[in-house]
């Protein structure tokens, strides 16, 4: 499923903007979901985690690129994750002491990036075989990809959920003498699950290359090979 | 005694770790179009588990935590924020080891699990659990009782939802919901059925 990006030139723009819609780590690599779906009830969590994700994947790629002649191919998983480790704790750290309300909002999901897909998966797929620069742009691209389909989940999610934006009231409620009624459902963790498949959906139709064959067809037996005449 | 059986219901139903928190995502939507594999990583998934969980506490609460040196007589050092990179070693090695003792001794276990245990290190239900578990403050007996639920509650998961898949490919999707984007709708769906564990009190 996943789609290599082969670029034997290094093209800025294409590394850049292919993860956003055609190549989306999300909805098309399937990588990096478990966060994507928990930290979205909220504009400003999202927001704070699409940032740090986007930090890590393009520093680790950067890192783990530059190194890449001298790792000993039976010991890369290691030194892979030994280096994202420690750029997880230097965010977490960070966020720690500047933003400490979203800091324990987020809890575990800081430290999740580690095992986030997204960063493993662009290190072994991309920057282990290109130059740090490619790397670092890659990361970055793949970021902006987790970080776009991030922000339009949260988006609906607050939005429906309770009425705001980024704290910040749009609809009125009724409990406080407006008009809008929040979808308590859309705070719940099902309602992340329905605007990803809603917005595969959205992508899929937009740019058919990227369906599925479906396993079985249904045959339509009056045209079939055996059928009655 | 009634504390860990409140705490183990919870861990499989409440909070399950797939379907309530969304940890191990990737690997759940990736490895579940049947049956027979889904299980074989959820058995492999719930013995990782059970034996991190526990290691961590132990390290965390002998090595790291504030003052949890004082039995080496060195106090105030807080090493806490080594968390992240000794619990991801811990179980990094900690499946290294499994997969050469399973390798050496169980050689029919080995060929049903190989292939998923090093998937397993970057499954981000295993590191969550050992990150909850430190979060919730467990001592080391809710330890081992957590990390046998969500262990169990991951597996009980991906079966389900491979049963579904199963049925699902022989359905009329519409194209562009083909594949992935069914799948996380009938995942939400699944989430949706665990919601109803939510108000259990035991």
């Amino acid at each position: 499923m996943s789609a290599v990006v082969d670029t034997k030139e290094i093209d800025t723009k294409k590394i850049l903007t292919d993860p956003l819609v055609n190549n989306n780590p999300i909805t098309l690599q399937v990588l990096g979901i478990c966060s994507a779906l928990a930290v979205t009830s909220q504009m400003s969590t999202s927001l704070i985690m699409a940032v740090a994700l986007t930090a890590v994947t393009a520093c680790s790629s950067a890192a783990i690129s530059t190194i890449r002649n001298h790792i000993p191919g039976s010991i890369r998983i290691i030194v892979q994750m030994t280096i994202i480790a420690s750029l997880v704790i230097v965010v977490d750290q960070v966020l720690k002491a500047f933003v400490y309300d979203i800091s324990k909002q987020l809890s575990v999901f800081v430290g999740l990036i580690i095992t986030n897909c997204i960063v493993m998966g662009r290190a072994e797929a991309y920057a282990m075989k290109n130059p740090p620069m490619a790397s670092f742009i890659d990361g970055l691209g793949n970021g902006a990809g987790y970080s776009l389909i991030l922000i339009i989940v949260a988006f609906f999610r607050e939005l429906f959920g309770s009425g705001k934006l980024l704290g910040i009231e749009i609809f009125p409620l009724t409990k406080d003498g407006g008009w809008y009624d929040p979808n308590g459902l859309m705070l719940l963790p099902p309602s992340a699950f329905f605007i990803i498949g809603l917005l595969i959906w959205v992508f899929r139709q937009w740019k058919p290359e990227q369906l599925e064959e479906p396993d079985f067809k249904i045959m339509d037996i009056s045209h079939g090979e055996g059928g009655h005449h | 005694m009634n504390e860990y059986v409140s705490l183990f219901i919870k861990a499989v139903f409440v909070e399950n770790l797939a379907l309530a928190f969304f940890l191990g995502m990737c690997t759940f939507l990736a490895v579940s179009k049947k049956i027979s594999t889904a299980i074989g990583l959820g058995v492999a998934v719930m013995v990782v588990q059970v034996i991190t969980v526990p290691v961590n506490n132990l390290v965390y609460h002998t090595l790291l935590k504030e003052d949890a040196l004082s039995w080496l007589g060195i106090t105030g050092v807080d090493l806490s924020f080594l968390v992240l990179l000794s619990c991801i070693g811990m179980i990094a090695a900690l499946v290294q080891i499994l997969e050469m003792i399973l390798d050496k001794f169980f050689p029919a276990l080995f060929h049903a699990l190989g292939v998923f245990l090093p998937l397993i290190t970057v499954n981000c239900a295993i590191l969550g659990g050992s990150l909850f578990m430190i979060e919730r403050d467990y001592d080391f007996t809710q330890s081992v009782v957590y990390g046998v639920g969500s262990g169990f509650g991951w597996m009980l998961a991906i079966t389900v939802m491979a049963g579904v898949r199963e049925k699902l490919k022989y359905s009329d999707i519409p194209k562009g919901l083909e594949g992935l984007g069914i799948t996380f709708i009938s995942a939400g769906l699944m989430s949706l059925g665990f919601m109803a564990f939510s108000g259990i009190q035991l």
